[in-house]
């Protein structure tokens, strides 16, 4: 039987038909949870995609983080259940606690649209599993808030306990360390600036998203 | 008692400010020379009713720390003062 990936839509999500196509292009069933749902369903997996979600008021992801799917998600990652935060979606996890450190303005205030060229730094999480040490992948970023920054401890905890799971090769925000993706402690947890589910065709200009949300989709069905 | 409060967020002290700066570089090209250390905030007003000014700055406090600033990387600045105050 294949996964289903519950993919979350706040008002303002932008990115749940390309996350929801990318799924289905791997053999998948995306489900949409809308930000009201109380509960997550059945499903073996969470997408919380891009966007603008609330408008980005206040703070991007100030407000989503107290939509009503956010306790289910919530409790889905805390049973173990894989989740992962694309752009937008990871700023949410941010501010719901669920992942730690925060996403500030880009450096120079740029706005920025362009392929990236990631390096992958752990393949022990849920979006890296299927991926290697070391691999190159080639994905966009597209974002005005994507300058990864923490405090020196929680730098120094997540450099420690392996959970940088993506690297900038060319940083193009500003983030700390060049970070790309983090992951929790549980390693089931992941937030990345950068959009696998933009690199899922030749047609795209690169299919390197696959190996990530395909790792996702394995990580599911365990 | 009705208290209008004032919050000003601002990026704490260290976190890059990546408009305060551009704004910093831009207004030489106006010829305002000599300006230094701008800072990019936002300023968050209401009303609020409380027993008294302590209970209303403890409320206060409470939302700056939950909601209104990311801890991460902004602090708040708090002024609480009575509603019709005359100013």
């Amino acid at each position: 039987m294949s996964a289903t990936v519950g993919v979350v839509v706040f008002p303002g999500t932008n990115c749940e038909f390309d996350s929801a196509d990318a799924v289905r292009l791997l053999g998948a069933e995306p489900r949409m949870l809308w930000h009201q749902n109380r509960t997550v369903g059945d499903v073996d997996a969470v997408i919380v995609p891009g966007g603008f979600a609330h408008g980005d008021y206040l703070r991007p992801g100030a407000i989503a983080r107290f939509s009503p799917v956010m306790e289910a998600v919530a409790e889905f990652a805390a049973s173990g259940g894989p989740v992962v935060g694309i752009c937008n979606g990871f700023q949410v996890l941010t501010e719901a606690g669920l992942l730690p450190g925060a996403l500030q303005k880009n450096a120079g205030l740029k706005f920025v649209c362009a392929p990236a060229a990631l390096r992958v730094e752990t393949t022990s999480t849920v979006l890296t599993r299927d991926a290697s040490v070391g691999d190159i992948l080639n994905i966009p970023v597209n974002h005005f808030e994507g300058n990864y920054t923490c405090s020196p401890e929680t730098l120094a905890e997540l450099r420690s306990d392996d959970r940088i799971v993506l690297r900038y090769v060319d940083n193009p925000n500003g983030s700390v360390d060049d970070i790309a993706g983090i992951c929790n402690a549980q390693r089931n947890v992941v937030g990345l600036m950068p959009h696998p589910e933009r690199a899922t065709s030749a047609l795209l200009g690169s299919t390197d998203g696959l190996v990530l949300l395909g790792s996702l989709l394995a990580a599911a069905t365990v | 008692m009705i208290f209008d409060v004032q919050v000003e967020v601002l990026l704490r002290p260290g976190i890059a400010d990546p408009a305060g700066s551009t704004i910093e570089r831009s207004l030489p090209t106006l010829g305002f020379d000599g300006v230094r250390d701008v800072r990019v905030g936002k300023s968050i007003r209401f009303s609020l009713d409380a027993a008294d000014e302590a209970a209303a700055r403890a409320l206060a406090g409470d939302m700056c720390a939950r909601f209104l600033t990311n801890p991460v990387i902004e602090d708040a600045v708090v002024s609480v003062a009575a509603a019709g105050g005359g100013s």
